[in-house]
């Protein structure tokens, strides 16, 4: 079974547990089976709109390195699997940037 | 050139043919950003705030509107106001709001240079008098510059939607975009066991890339709705992207064309005149070019962000590290986005650290916003963790080179941020400078006047892989094209086409490079991350074999054969059953239209990680003139692990271009910032980076330890170059003057100023 290494904010909310071991051949069985033992993550990691890929604003590595095909990639018996926030310039961008209710044109605001 | 193991044989990778590209940039021909030459074109100018920060009451551009000579006039008003979303741009990851905002400025400015209008005019001159004409009322507001300001509690908030991130929790009225931390052990437990633990807190300035080519984009609307833009660029692919998102168009409506580009650095990643020029294009009917003067590159594009970097390190008796920690706080300019992800990764992945902690913090000041700027966030980090380990061997009585091979991270050891390394050559970079002439020289001594000192850095850059698309297309007279897409900024055409060229058994001079735009080539991420020559040329290696691969089916029509009995040995198609049956490349090429038509192959690719990144060691000699502070480098030598280095004097060029841009951001570059949040020293002539002249030529030691997930076994090293320069000198100079500098520019003010302590002993 894969040992999954969670983001910090996840780590804390089950009690600071660095890592957990978890069945899944597939990244996204990986996450499926998380789902079992932290119920909310599956919608926390993967990209709603594209459901094939984590969330932009974090790095699923596993043995070192990008999952390259996404929630397809294959996982190893003995893998890692770590959730890291995305790599070089990119800050997660939690924020509705103004007040959520930013209309179509600025024109029509007025 | 030190290799580690027996290296594959290779007839072009590793060889040093003339780039492809010489011959037009050497003549003047290559068209850059700002040649750009198009019927009816007129020219824009941006109006910018002269405050860093303040809402914008009114704008009245009427006057702008009715000048003669004037196209059209522009403002936040005309552009959608987006949505917030994750703009992913391969490497890095913005908000599509965010990004709009900082394009042009909606109601509030938020850094000293925020565009706020713009104008399209019959020529330049014009332009720059139509934005006099333009009225902006703004309330100013207190601009908030230091960390310390926008993280204090009660700071005046600069984005009130902002949400942040602190640990997961969300938190609102603040300027601390995100809070994150990686951890593993435990640190505190292994600090109380350690024999000798040292902290230290150090300050680096945000610093620009210096590119010399100023931004410049040219854009043109046309009636039917397709805009097509031609821009200096790292990321054409992205900025198809950004313009897509940012004026609400379709993605495939817009064609980027990379012009050639002169120096990027990272800085040439973000959007900043293509939208404007579009809008200002559907305006006035007309394409529209939009140069920046080089106030507008200093204050309004993104260079490295400065902050405060508090490093802790504990080391056992004999010297090996127990446990170590950070904090590190990024100024990122006025909206998130700091490099302080791989900050985190790279501040101690030279060592093997058993308990770690790191802390980082994305803090938003009323700055532009920063940038990737060459192994982004990574100098800053390693400046305080390499200076500090400098410190901590002079206090154990360690040497800095027997203290680096005796904790050297190597395969298996886990990264500061979690994963584990792959085959790594950290301790093969070691070996080489220790190995080298310059270790082994020995420093004249200081005289009366004259203080001298040798320092010593490591430094990590782990690179990204992605994707990307070749296409080789194979001429009839044997010679072959290839297009890419990634905007070559150090040699890259070459080092994709070689890769190419070892494939297909022809010289590299007989494949045509050209970088295509974005209708011409299949996507391909950014010319960033190192990334180029490493996963570019992975597609170029695909297309190539694919090339083979369907020559031979062609080759076994031709001799009427099964195609498994054709072979590509030594660039010969030759035929295992008649042995006498033998076509060169060129041969063969000349024969194809009778069996099927061209041969035209693409190679795509999405390369999974970096292979374990690329290391670094520098050795730098320098000398300190007591009487004015100046410092003199006296000999330089910097050694680096390329996997294979394709083109080695590309490389070797890297090495020295990032150990220069890393010189200059130790001892002279700063953002020198009035409490008005306004850069006093925006141009070339104030903010002073090194020269030919300043520097002596970079002695440079290719390590080759093979890259696993490269074909020829290549790492990226465009970046890693910059990592070591700020903590070597500063280890040299605390060599040379006895006492310990914690901040950048170490200028002679402040060596001046450290000498006169040490004398005082105040």
């Amino acid at each position: 079974m894969a040992t999954v290494f969670l983001p910090m904010p996840i780590r804390r909310r089950i009690g600071g547990e660095p890592s957990l071991v978890v069945e899944g051949a597939t990244l996204r069985q990986i996450i499926n089976n998380l789902e079992e033992i932290i119920p909310g993550i599956r919608e926390e990691l993967i990209d709603p709109e594209l459901d094939d890929r984590v969330i932009r604003t974090i790095s699923a590595i596993i043995d070192g390195e990008a999952a390259d095909m996404g929630l397809r990639t294959t996982v190893g018996e003995n893998s890692e699997v770590h959730f890291i926030p995305a790599i070089a310039g990119g800050a997660p961008i939690p924020l509705a940037s103004q007040d959520g209710n930013r209309s179509k044109n600025r024109n029509e605001e007025r | 050139m030190t290799t580690t193991e027996k290296p594959q044989e290779f007839k072009v990778v590793g060889t040093r043919p003339i780039r492809h590209d010489g011959i037009d940039k050497v003549l003047g021909r290559a068209v850059y950003g700002s040649d750009v030459r198009l019927a009816g074109m007129i020219y824009g100018a941006v109006l910018r705030s002269p405050y860093a920060h303040a809402k914008i009451t009114k704008i009245d551009t009427s006057k702008a509107e009715a000048m003669p000579g004037v196209f059209a006039v522009m403002s936040g008003k005309d552009m959608p106001l987006v949505a917030s979303g994750a703009l992913d741009l391969g490497e890095t990851v913005d908000d599509t709001a965010f990004t709009s905002d900082r394009v042009m400025a909606h109601d509030k400015v938020v850094f000293k240079g925020h565009p706020v209008a713009a104008v399209a005019a019959i020529d330049q001159n014009t332009g720059l008098e139509a934005l006099k004409l333009i009225e902006v009322e703004y309330e100013v507001l207190k601009p908030v510059i230091s960390l310390e300001d926008a993280m204090a509690p009660g700071a005046v908030v600069i984005h009130e939607g902002l949400i942040g991130d602190d640990l997961g929790e969300k938190v609102n009225n603040t300027n601390i975009a995100v809070h994150n931390r990686s951890e593993f052990g435990d640190p505190e437990a292994a600090f109380a066991k350690s024999a000798t633990v040292l902290e230290r807190t150090f300050i680096i300035s945000r610093a620009h890339q210096g590119y010399i080519e100023p931004h410049a984009s040219t854009a043109f609307w046309a009636p039917d709705g397709k805009i097509t833009v031609w821009t200096t660029t790292q990321a054409p692919f992205g900025v198809r992207k950004t313009v897509s998102a940012l004026l609400e168009q379709p993605l495939s409506d817009i064609k980027v064309i990379p012009t050639e580009i002169g120096g990027g650095f990272g800085g040439k990643i973000p959007v900043y005149l293509e939208p404007v020029a579009a809008v200002l294009s559907k305006k006035a009917g007309r394409p529209v070019k939009i140069t920046m003067d080089r106030r507008a590159v200093f204050e309004a594009s993104g260079p490295g962000p400065g902050g405060t970097i508090k490093v802790k390190m504990g080391v056992d008796d004999k010297g090996k590290i127990t446990a170590a920690t950070a904090d590190i706080r990024y100024g990122a300019g006025a909206y998130p986005g700091a490099s302080i992800n791989p900050a985190t990764a790279g501040i101690f992945a030279c060592y093997e650290v058993p308990n770690v902690r790191i802390d980082s913090y994305d803090v938003v000041i009323n700055m532009s916003k920063t940038a990737a700027y060459r192994a982004p966030g990574t100098p800053q980090a390693t400046f305080a963790s390499e200076t500090l380990v400098g410190e901590l061997c002079e206090i154990i009585g360690m040497s800095p080179m027997d203290f680096h091979l005796l904790n050297v991270s190597r395969e298996g050891t886990r990264r500061p941020d979690g994963p584990v390394f792959p085959r790594i050559g950290n301790e093969a970079c070691l070996e080489a400078i220790q190995g080298s002439e310059h270790f082994k020289s020995t420093l004249e001594p200081s005289t009366e006047s004259k203080l001298r000192g040798r320092g010593m850095a490591s430094g990590y850059w782990n690179g990204i892989g992605n994707k990307s698309s070749v296409t080789i297309n194979v001429n009839e007279d044997g010679l072959v094209s290839l297009i890419e897409g990634n905007p070559d900024i150090g040699g890259t055409r070459t080092t994709i086409a070689m890769q190419a060229a070892e494939i297909l058994g022809l010289p590299a001079e007989d494949v045509h490079p050209a970088v295509g735009d974005t209708d011409s080539i299949g996507y391909s991420d950014l010319t960033a991350g190192s990334r180029t020559t490493y996963a570019t040329g992975t597609a170029a290696i695909e297309a190539a074999k694919m090339v083979i691969d369907e020559m031979k089916k062609r080759v076994a029509m031709i001799w009427e054969t099964e195609y498994g009995n054709i072979e590509h040995v030594d660039g010969l198609f030759v035929s295992k059953v008649a042995p006498d049956h033998k076509f060169t490349f060129k041969e063969a090429a000349g024969k194809l239209g009778q069996t099927g038509g061209p041969v035209a192959m693409t190679g795509t690719v999405n390369v999974r990680g970096s292979g374990g990144g690329s290391f670094g060691t520098h050795l730098v000699d320098v000398e300190v003139d007591r009487d004015t502070g100046k410092v003199e480098i006296l000999r330089y030598t910097a050694a680096q692990d390329a996997g294979k280095a394709v083109h080695p004097s590309y490389v070797e060029g890297q090495f020295q271009g990032g150990a220069v841009q890393g010189i200059g951001w130790a001892l002279n570059e700063e953002y020198y910032t009035s409490d008005d949040g306004v850069m006093v020293n925006s141009t070339f002539l104030d903010y002073r980076m090194p020269t030919s002249l300043d520097v002596p030529m970079i002695e440079t030691i290719i390590v080759e330890v093979a890259n696993t997930n490269h074909p020829f076994g290549v790492r990226g090293i465009g970046e890693t170059s910059i990592v070591p320069p700020a903590p070597a000198v500063a280890n040299a100079l605390a060599n040379a003057i006895g006492v310990r500098l914690y901040q950048t520019p170490m200028n002679p003010g402040r060596i001046l100023e450290a000498l006169a302590t040490k004398k005082t002993g105040k």
